[in-house]
């Protein structure tokens, strides 16, 4: 280093060292006054590694140019357009009777799909339906995935004792049967659509932990963690802006398959009658087209569809985003 | 060291780590059921119609329903650590003879699905990978991601619709003609008949999966040098592939399908509804609507040792599938 770099860099040290400027002047360069600055309050407010999301324009340009992923975007947008307006285009209560039974679709134009046993609009049923699986599946998400990610990060971050324990636990609830928990949650809590959503999560939490974990074991040896470190941050800041910021690509990838199969299980819930017995779900529907299915299986065979449609969109998306964010993987495929 | 040694060493290791674990979920389960609003002595008494309160405590004093929760953990405990899964109120029968008549038509059930899900996922994996890129490629790729998708309770009433309502090819429901005094062979080919339909909606979800792993693993193992070397030694392209390849490549897919039993089961219990099939499922589902606590404890238990027992299983043979994996630990 030149001398009048050194210059520059003992003046700023000097200027952020505010309370002894005299002294800073004064003295000479002396080597641990010069780096004295690490230790300063300032050096907590300096940017640190952590990735924005400009530096994400290649995997945004790669994910945008999967046509899979934008064929799953489409039809997702196209659902979650179909759930907003259920509300405007079937005002009133889906559960209503509004015509004969039995409809066929395409038997009288009012009634597009049909209606059912009970005289009830198949589409405005559909529609209604799309609300409550977006809403379950997109709420079990987020719960469940700040109950994983706070298990796992905790875990693999300080490791030792509360690793082992949390292990424990989360070995506890792998081994048990995730959909048999689930029915026992839901059957005792009483089937709504908060309690619903709430086992889901509770089901589905510990594959977003193990993950977390293992991608916090990995980069908390990594080189800017052990800087961080050393500038002395708090342990809630090296984990929320240092290592979760690096550990999101997988976290996202699962977060939208975690969507399908939320979507599923409360499709299956409602199937088996543990559904909330006052909202429309598509599950439910099936479940009373079950015992027509042989003279009027168009009953079943449609809301069916809109699951498939629905979880087939979230999976392409998954698939997208893993090409994108997990290049490894993605030339493994290639 | 010998594969003996090796098995024992595993089986050890899995015991010892295990119990905690079962004590877990046992705990866990027990305060989790003592949440539930309501007994089987509600629901008993419900079902007669005509219950005093008299007769409701009497109840609840035969099944040890009034004891304060912690001593009645402390009997469930003792019961089980004489192996015994406590008694159902609800059948009237020791809870593990319950569970016993159920437990076969699970198993085979999973075994047939598991199984069927494993051959074709391999097959189409391989095909997947062969073909990596081309035509065949992605248009399994797709089927795969449609099967996926699918829930399987609605392939389960596609399949009733298509096979059994407009074709009448394969019955609808149970697990064998009943009236029928078959026996052998025919029996087993009665009851083989009676399988197909739900051993292919469980397993179309995981072959899906398997097929995907496949793929990845076998694209994987190709690139590396050994099978690079064998290739220049002459070895001929089956052989590559099966003894090769594949061996090294089903060991991501022996992980998988081990962390798979436990869902599978889940997944038995829906397919078990729409089948009428008499299996584990089922009851679990009878015990919840029955508030039957000590039959749902029985089943939790037992399908979380089954999980344990299916990772064991896995270990031992991943150690078969590569020798490395068991020498280090």
């Amino acid at each position: 280093m030149k001398a009048q770099e050194l210059k520059i860099y003992a003046d700023t040290a000097r200027d952020f060292s505010a309370k002894e400027p005299e002294a800073a002047a004064k003295a000479a360069p002396v080597p641990e006054r010069r780096w004295t600055h690490i230790h300063a309050p300032d050096a907590r407010t300096t940017a640190v590694s952590a990735p924005r999301w400009q530096g994400r324009r290649r995997e945004l340009r790669i994910f945008l140019s999967n046509p899979n992923a934008l064929l799953g975007i489409a039809v997702l947008t196209a659902i979650v357009f179909a759930a907003l307006l259920a509300p405007i285009l079937y005002p009133g209560d889906p559960l209503e009777m509004v015509a004969r039974p039995f409809l066929w679709p395409g038997q009288n134009p009012a009634y597009p799909l049909g209606t059912d046993s009970m005289g009830r609009d198949v589409l405005a049923g559909i529609l209604h339906g799309a609300q409550i699986s977006l809403t379950v599946g997109i709420a079990a998400t987020l719960l469940g995935l700040g109950a994983g990610v706070t298990v796992g990060a905790l875990a693999g971050y300080f490791g030792g004792m509360v690793d082992d324990l949390l292990v424990k636990l989360i070995e506890i609830f792998q081994t048990m049967p995730s959909f048999v928990l689930l029915v026992v949650l839901v059957a005792i809590a009483q089937p709504t659509t908060t309690t619903v959503t709430v086992a889901i999560a509770l089901v589905s939490w510990p594959t977003v932990a193990r993950l977390t974990r293992a991608e916090f074991r990995g980069i908390k040896e990594k080189d800017y963690v052990l800087a961080a470190r050393s500038l002395g941050f708090g342990h809630a800041r090296i984990i929320f802006r240092e290592i979760l910021p690096n550990a999101l690509p997988p976290l996202i990838v699962t977060s939208s398959v975690m969507v399908a199969s939320a979507i599923l299980m409360e499709s299956a819930l409602s199937f088996m009658g543990l559904g909330d017995p006052n909202r429309v779900s598509w599950g439910s529907m099936i479940g009373a087209g079950r015992d027509v299915i042989r003279t009027a299986w168009y009953l079943t065979a449609l809301p069916g569809l809109a699951i498939v449609f629905t979880v087939l969109s979230l999976n392409l998306i998954g698939d997208g985003l893993n090409d994108a964010l997990n290049p490894r993987f993605s030339e493994e495929r290639r | 060291m010998s594969a003996y040694m090796r098995i024992g060493r595993t089986l050890r290791r899995t015991a010892v780590q295990a119990v905690p674990t079962m004590l877990g979920i046992v705990i866990l389960n027990f305060f989790l059921l003592k949440l539930a609003p309501g007994d089987a002595a509600d629901v008993m008494a419900a079902e007669a119609g005509s219950a005093t309160v008299e007769t409701m405590a009497a109840l609840r004093e035969r099944f040890g329903l009034d004891n304060p929760v912690l001593v009645q953990l402390a009997n469930y405990l003792n019961n089980l650590a004489h192996f015994s899964l406590g008694f159902s109120p609800r059948y009237g029968m020791p809870v593990a003879d319950l569970i016993g008549q159920r437990l076969p038509g699970t198993l085979t059930l999973m075994v047939a699905a598991l199984a069927a899900a494993l051959a074709i996922g391999l097959i189409l994996g391989s095909l997947m990978a062969t073909f990596a890129g081309r035509l065949p490629d992605r248009l399994i790729s797709i089927i795969s991601l449609l099967f996926y998708s699918i829930p399987g309770f609605w392939i389960g009433l596609m399949l009733i619709l298509l096979f059994s309502v407009k074709l009448g090819w394969l019955p609808s429901g149970g697990d064998s003609t009943i009236g029928s005094r078959l026996t052998g062979l025919p029996a087993l080919l009665d009851r083989a008949r009676y399988m197909v339909l739900p051993a292919i909606s469980l397993a179309l979800f995981y072959l899906a999966i398997y097929a995907r792993l496949t793929r990845a693993a076998m694209l994987e193992v190709k690139s590396q040098d050994f099978v690079r070397t064998a290739r220049a030694k002459g070895v001929s392209p089956l052989k590559l592939t099966t003894r090769h390849v594949l061996r090294n490549a089903l060991i991501p897919i022996t992980t998988m399908a081990g962390m798979h039993f436990g869902g599978m089961l889940g997944g038995a219990v829906v397919v078990e509804t729409v089948y009428s099939w008499p299996g584990l499922g089922r009851l679990a589902f009878e015990a919840v609507m029955a508030r039957d606590f000590s039959v749902l404890l029985g089943i939790l238990l037992l399908s979380s040792l089954l999980v344990i027992i299916a990772n064991a299983v896995v270990d031992l043979l991943q150690a078969w599938l590569d020798p490395r994996i068991g020498a280090n630990r």
